[in-house]
């Protein structure tokens, strides 16, 4: 993992230092409530509903259990106890005080953390492939880049007021787990097909709120070194051309898809042409530094499979089903990375409480090099685990509440806030995740259907990942009634696509129903082992549209 | 109004120009409407500036570089940053005049804008009632060091920790 230098650490103390200044200004009037909002914002305090929310930011999705352990303490201490893991690998908390915020983010910086640009018109926290240095499938670590672009995106004097929110996603993986056709820059980390050299392929203007877009590459091959150059040049166009006349039409996508891919690349290139590459690029020695803490680390030599894992799968049925569902194979023979589930039947997906954060520190501490990731689909992974060690693991996880086996499964739902919390929600989110949960509950049946995501969105925005679900829903406001439009057939890996409208939207009731009658016509259409997706992509949304329509007409 | 540079406040030693009509001021501050007719009349011992919104392309200002000794770049909102980049691209293109931004900015965004190129700001009267020329020094530096390289600031992380490389590879004593 990544450890500050003497700068690094110096940076998020004048961060603090400089936030008190601002909140102390904001209340001498010196600034306005205008002036004081996008400064609270680009250190992650929002104000939402019934308080204030602070955004934390978990770059790449890493975190050390010394760092987890702070969190379930901020939690206890400034909270009501809980935290909630965000789809941008994030945590939010709920209540904190305005007046806290400066003591919380002291005790982050204690433990090398920050709440810096997890929101407003700035480059945000860089997300990453959750099975980073894990995955069979992996060409390179993709959180060194990650780390050189936290670091040269933080306080950057030309794109800290640019039109609009700007994410960045990277993966350097074949198959995509960070959504980055989703991001404003999508970052894959390739091979050079002639030249075998790693490089890095650029899109742009991937996104989701009310315009859905899939990014577009723009650079094929970028030569490493390049990197920080070709970024700045991205950064230039948009923060020159993005329209600021109106708020929805802000983001670097639309004005991709206003002037075309072509024309952006040529403005880009030109910009990128123009620049003194060595005065603006990291040197490579700066990215070897990075990378020297990424080394893997120390694993034991093991057997590719393990004797112990298979005994204890054999004897205990719970157990045998969890290991069959939360666990990813590692690149490591006799290691796996464990999916820790924090979508338990009836709860709010990605809810942890203090108490559960310090069991999964514990737990990372003793069996995975104490290393913990975020996923985007709000759950937490332990990177590294001996099979061995498993069985251990899953004992302890299952009296807190930690052992749904349910990872990649219909009840595994990506649920945004919604009306429980947001100020700008239409409708509520988590009580339909609940419900769905609890209609799909049946473990067989979970298995049975295998691979399916579903992602709900509170209103328009998409935080909830809706339009790339396989089943989106989002939750409007009809005439003062709740109302959710169904999609199907969305996707968020490297196949991305957004999903279409099953139908009209539906009553807060009827959505398990709704889903359930989707599930019946997949279980009818598909062919042997066909995944979910894979049989929508095959038949097509007609049969599911016209099931669709049979439930509304049986509603009417 | 209020001008503020790297030393504090500064006084103004321009002077708006009612169109084109620069007269015998100085130093004439003319609109970029108005530049052509205004360069047009200016005596050897003129010096003009011109106001420009952020919009401009850097390649529309490029050919009056040589004859201008200012020029303003309007901030219509302090979260409108066009004018960071439009101050970073004059720069590399080579005017080497004073950069000024004029507009309703907030002493947060000193450094940035020094960064980018920029050598004074110039606030609105309702700006500067609440935000004194105190605030707006003791805003200076207090991200005492930036990551970014090849911006106007001193020390940037990225040098800083090359000449620590540097000094750890060169052989001791
Ligand atoms: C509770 C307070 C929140 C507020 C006020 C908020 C606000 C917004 C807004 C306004 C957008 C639309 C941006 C646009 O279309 O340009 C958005 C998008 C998004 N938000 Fe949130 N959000 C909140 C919470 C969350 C949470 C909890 C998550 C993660 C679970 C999240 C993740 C995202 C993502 C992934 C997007 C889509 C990004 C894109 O459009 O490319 N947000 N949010
Ligand atoms: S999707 Fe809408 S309701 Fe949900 S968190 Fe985002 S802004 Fe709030």
């Amino acid at each position: 993992m990544y450890r500050y230098d003497e700068f690094d650490e110096r940076f998020v103390r004048d961060r603090v230092a400089q936030f008190s200044d601002q909140v102390a200004r904001r209340l001498d009037g010196s600034l306005t409530e205008d002036e004081f909002k996008p400064l609270r914002l680009k250190n992650g305090v929002y104000l939402q509903l019934h308080a204030y929310m602070l955004r934390i930011a978990v770059p790449y999705g890493t975190l050390s259990s010394k760092q987890m352990r702070q969190l379930a303490l901020i939690g206890e201490r400034f909270d009501r106890g809980y935290g909630h893991f965000t789809t941008r690998q994030n945590l939010q908390f709920n209540w904190p005080k305005l007046r806290d915020v400066p003591e919380i983010l002291g005790l982050l910086a204690d433990v090398e953390m920050h709440c810096i640009q997890t929101s407003g018109n700035c480059i945000r926290n860089v997300t990453a492939d959750h099975f980073a240095g894990v995955a069979q499938d992996e060409i390179e670590d993709p959180r060194p880049v990650c780390e050189l672009i936290r670091q040269w995106s933080t306080a950057h004097p030309e794109f800290s007021y640019l039109p609009r929110k700007f994410k960045i996603a990277a993966t350097g993986a074949q198959h995509d787990r960070a959504v980055t056709k989703a991001h404003d820059i999508g970052l894959r980390i390739v091979r050079h097909p002639d030249s075998g050299e790693i490089g890095y392929e650029i899109s742009v203007g991937g996104g989701l709120g009310r315009t859905p877009m899939i990014g577009k590459v723009v650079r094929d091959f970028l030569p490493k070194p390049d990197l920080l150059a070709y970024l700045e040049a991205i950064m230039r166009v948009y923060n020159q051309e993005g329209r600021r006349d109106n708020k929805y039409k802000a983001r670097v996508k639309i004005l991709v898809h206003e002037i075309g891919t072509e024309e952006f690349r040529s403005r880009v290139e030109a910009e990128f042409a123009t620049l003194d590459g060595p005065s603006v690029n990291a040197d490579p020695e700066e990215l070897a530094r990075i990378e020297a803490y990424f080394a893997p680390p120390a694993y034991e030599t093991l057997p590719r499979e393990s004797a112990a894992l298979a005994a204890a799968r054999a004897s205990n049925p719970a157990f045998d089903r969890w290991a069959g569902t939360n666990l990813t194979p590692h690149r490591a023979d006799g290691y796996s990375a464990v999916t820790i589930s924090l979508k338990p039947i009836g709860l709010a997906p990605g809810d942890a409480t203090s108490e559960q954060m310090r069991v999964i520190a514990d737990l990372a501490e003793r069996y995975s090099f104490d290393e913990l990731r975020v996923t985007h689909a709000q759950n937490i992974v332990l990177p590294h685990v001996r099979q061995d060690d498993l069985h251990a693991i899953w004992e302890a996880l299952v009296p807190a509440g930690l052992a749904t086996a349910n990872s990649g499964l219909i009840t595994d739902i990506i649920a945004c806030p919604g009306l429980d919390y947001c100020a700008l929600a239409t409708a509520r989110s988590i009580p339909i995740a609940q419900a769905i949960q609890q209609r799909f509950e049946d473990a067989e049946r979970q298995t049975e259907i295998g691979e399916l995501n579903i992602k709900i969105s509170g209103c328009i925005n998409a935080c909830g990942h809706h339009h790339v679900g396989h089943i989106g829903i989002l939750g409007l406001e009809k005439r003062g009634i709740e109302s959710y439009q169904i999609t199907l057939g969305g996707d968020a890996t490297e196949n991305a696509a957004v999903g279409e409208i099953l139908g009209p939207g539906l009553p807060a009731e009827e959505v398990p129903g709704a889903i359930e009658a989707i599930v019946g016509v997949y279980e009818a259409e598909r062919n042997d082992g066909e995944r979910f997706i894979e049989t929508v992509k095959r038949v097509g949304l007609s049969p599911f549209k016209a099931a669709f329509k049979e439930l509304s007409h049986a509603a009417d | 109004m209020l001008l503020i540079d790297r030393e504090g406040s500064a006084t103004e030693a321009w002077t708006r120009a009612d169109g084109a009509a620069i007269g015998n001021l100085s130093h004439a501050l003319v609109g970029w409407d108005a530049l052509p007719e205004a360069l047009d009349q200016k005596s050897s011992d003129q010096k003009i500036g011109v106001l420009v919104p952020n919009s401009l392309p850097s390649e529309a200002l490029k050919p009056f570089f040589d004859q201008l000794a200012l020029v303003a770049i309007g901030f219509p909102a302090f979260a409108d940053g066009r004018g960071f980049s439009l101050a970073k691209v004059l720069r590399r293109e080579g005017f080497r005049g004073t950069l000024r931004a004029s507009g309703p900015l907030i002493p947060d965004q000193f450094d940035y804008a020094i960064a980018c190129g920029f050598d004074e700001i110039e606030l609105p009267e309702a700006s500067a009632s609440r935000q004194s020329a105190l605030q707006w020094q003791q805003a200076r530096g207090r991200l005492s060091r930036t990551y970014q390289r090849g911006y106007t600031r001193d020390g940037n992380i990225l040098d800083r920790r090359r000449l620590a490389r540097a000094a750890a590879n060169s052989p001791a004593g």
